[in-house]
């Protein structure tokens, strides 16, 4: 919690501040030297916030960042969006493709629409935030990041999950939270089915703390107290004998 | 008619009626009852141990009256080796075609890392991450160091990405094709549980599929993802387990790789169910030259470069790796075994410790041990425990590797030049017979003294 609030802080120090805009077309040049110039002809100081128009549905926009830059992107994104961010802070002011944040492990990324399948998959730190739904398989394999839904998410979110936070604002479909480890799933739905090893828990003040923070961050309206917690029934942390087929 | 055993006089009282079974013969009748006893299957290391036809299988026809050999000790015979031509912008250069497999810290100790890297490097070479993430040992003692990117991503890091020298996207590997990883708790230390983000001890089983694409068409995506987090510098592998060797080929070169890197099913592992090991996946005899045949008709022989893996255990295996299509090999389990592994002893400080009795400890004995998954290796490699790593000291592991390597690269050359080659990659199938029918046919090679290859019209 403290980092998302703490990336925040350093963001309103690093950028926003010159107002310049540096304009990327992709109706008129490629993915390709949009990426070269975030990854090696960014200025030392004074960043531009870049702006890229025309997207077009194109893969890997912004994909590797390893700057405190801000990026707006206006219109539907294509695969992986935003891959592998670090520090940079990413909008798309539209639809994204598949793997959106995908292995994220800073900075902050939202998607305005809707994501498609494995967004913020195996995302280590940072927050995603999708405003409306995210399709099959939202923070697979997550390993410290967060993400916030403002809808629903697709079947088989969470899966193996092993840190971080995922809170769902709306509901789930099948087997939410398979094979959890540590990552801790807030949901405010229906949840049609809850996967292997995944149980409905108690809340805490802590959880609730948690949601509450996170939701602001966001930028989502809603009681922390209509979560209810999912996280690992830990049964499947060791082999067992007795439990036959179930690995 | 029956067939009995003869039982030596003395050992046993006569008249006993002593008739084994092919079908259940004592190791099936193990098998059964410890799978009655435990109700879950073996999980066990290394690679498949059942006979299979393999490159011992072919012999060389050295140069005589109808080809010209070069001199053994005087005339050059290169081995350079270039992988990942295709479109990196800085493609690797190997002095050597023999390369170091990934395995992971997690099965591997810190100490072994650093080990590999150090001979890689001083043979011109490259080692490989594996599936626990890069370690700071290993990429400061590798000069060319592979990143392998997993279906279980564990620790899996941009900075570590810019910081490679080639990314292999695994598919899967040979000893278990379609199945993931897995590290049984007793590995899963403080640093190895921190590196892949999981509690410490757990019982970790990787997933057997990438998080982020599914099929050929999303891993032609993600290839491009990775070519623009690496602004194209870096070669793309790709990595498959052998099974339908042709089909996954081609789909690995038209999903954009650089290299193509096929484990056949002797390709050895840290730790997976033993019915896995030596039941699913073709030997890399097979595998090869189904490989070799999709890179031809696809007509991309040379482009995209090849590496076999898989039970590569000598010069004379690397070199017909090589007559058969292979640009380069890759080894896992001979690195293993020149470190020590199911040696009787360990050195410390150039001292010969005797190992025997914590073989003995783990149920097995030097030359059949299995149990790197049980983490309590008796020679230091495959373990994470404290006091078991100091039995493996870098420099001593250095040192082996190094030497096995030079001895390889040796006898590799010496078969190249006996066959007239001023340049290793100049061996060709026409160099080759098979001695066996079922070689010949998996390898499409004459068997030796005909023209006779199995199937083909
Ligand atoms: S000696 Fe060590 S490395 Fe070799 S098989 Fe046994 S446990 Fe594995």
């Amino acid at each position: 919690m403290e980092s998302v609030t703490k990336q925040i802080a350093d963001w309103r120090l690093a950028t926003g501040r010159f107002g310049q805009r540096k304009v990327f077309d992709l109706a008129a040049v490629s993915v390709r030297e949009l990426n070269q110039y975030l990854h090696k002809e960014l200025p030392e100081n004074s960043l531009p916030t870049v702006v890229v128009n025309n997207p077009d549905g194109a893969h890997s926009i912004a994909a590797g960042m390893n700057a405190l830059v801000d990026i707006e992107i206006n219109g539907h994104v294509g695969y992986y969006v935003a891959g592998m961010n670090k520090h940079a802070r990413i909008v798309v002011n539209g639809n994204a493709g598949p793997g959106a944040a995908e292995n994220m492990m800073s900075g902050l990324v939202r998607v305005r629409g809707f994501a498609s399948t494995s967004a913020g998959a195996s995302a280590r730190g940072g927050l995603l935030v999708i405003e409306g739904d995210a399709s099959l398989r939202c923070g697979i394999s997550l390993k410290g990041a967060d993400i916030v839904v403002g809808g629903s998410v697709g079947s088989f979110s969470a899966f193996m999950a092993q840190a971080g936070r995922m809170v769902i604002c709306d509901g789930a479909g099948d087997a939410l939270g398979d094979s959890l480890y540590e990552a801790v799933i807030y949901v405010r739905g229906e949840v049609k089915s809850l996967g292997a090893d995944a149980q409905f828990e108690p809340t805490t003040d802590t959880d609730r703390a948690v949601v509450a923070e996170l939701l602001a961050v966001a930028g989502f309206k809603h009681d922390p107290s209509e979560f209810r917690r999912v996280a690992s029934a830990r049964k499947l942390y060791h082999w067992n004998a007795e439990a036959g087929q179930e690995y | 008619m029956s067939e009995r055993m003869t039982i030596s006089p003395g050992q046993t009282p006569s008249g006993l009626s002593l008739e084994s079974s092919s079908t259940f013969d004592r190791s099936v009748i193990d098998y059964v009852q410890r799978a009655s006893a435990t109700g879950l299957y073996e999980i066990r290391g290394l690679g498949a141990k059942r006979r299979l036809p393999h490159f011992d299988d072919l012999v060389f026809l050295g140069a005589s009256l109808s080809r010209y050999p070069l001199e053994g000790y005087r005339e050059k015979c290169s081995t350079k080796t270039l992988l990942g031509t295709r479109f990196a912008t800085k493609p690797i250069e190997l002095a050597i075609p023999i390369t170091i497999a990934g395995m992971s810290f997690g099965a591997l100790s810190a100490n072994v890392k650093e080990a590999l890297g150090r001979a890689a490097t001083e043979m011109g070479t490259s080692t490989t991450t594996g599936d626990g993430g890069m370690t700071p040992e290993e990429r400061n003692s590798s000069k060319t160091l592979v990143y392998q990117c997993l279906p279980s991503r564990y620790g899996f890091d941009p900075d570590d990405v810019r910081r490679a020298d080639a990314i292999e996207i695994v598919i899967g590997q040979g000893a278990k094709p379609g199945g993931g990883g897995m590290l049984l708790g007793q590995k899963v230390n403080p640093r190895v549980a921190k590196m892949r983000t999981l509690p410490e001890g757990v019982d970790q089983r990787s997933a057997s599929r990438h998080p982020d694409w599914t099929g050929p068409d999303d891993l032609a995506i993600k290839i491009r993802e990775l070519r623009e987090i690496t602004d194209w510098e870096k070669p793309i592998y790709v990595k498959v387990g052998a099974t339908r060797v042709f089909n996954d080929v081609k789909l690995a070169v038209h999903s954009g790789a650089d290299v193509v890197v096929v484990d056949g099913m002797q390709g050895g592992t840290a730790a997976t169910q033993t019915v896995f090991i030596e039941h699913v996946g073709i030997p890399t005899l097979a595998a090869l030259r189904q490989a070799v045949d999709a890179l031809e008709d696809l007509n991309m022989r040379g482009k995209v470069q090849l590496i076999i893996s898989g039970g590569i255990r000598s010069g004379a295996d690397v070199a017909k790796a090589i007559a058969m299509g292979a640009d380069a090999v890759s080894i896992g389990q001979g690195i293993l075994f020149s470190l020590g592994c199911n040696s009787h002893t360990y050195v410390q400080d150039g001292r010969h410790v005797d190992a025997v009795s914590d073989y003995h400890a783990l149920g097995t004995a030097p030359g059949f041990c299995h149990h790197c998954h049980t983490g309590r290796c008796p020679v230091g490699v495959t373990t994470q425990d404290a006091k078991l790593e100091l039995r493996l000291q870098p420099e001593v592991g250095a040192k082996r590797v190094r030497n096995y390597l030079k001895t390889l690269n040796m006898e590799l050359t010496t078969i190249a030049r006996a066959c007239g080659k001023q340049d290793v990659h100049h061996l060709e199938r026409e160099d080759l017979v098979a001695l066996t029918v079922e070689a010949a046919a998996m390898a499409n090679i004459p068997l030796a003294g005909t023209s006779w290859v199995p199937g083909r019209v």
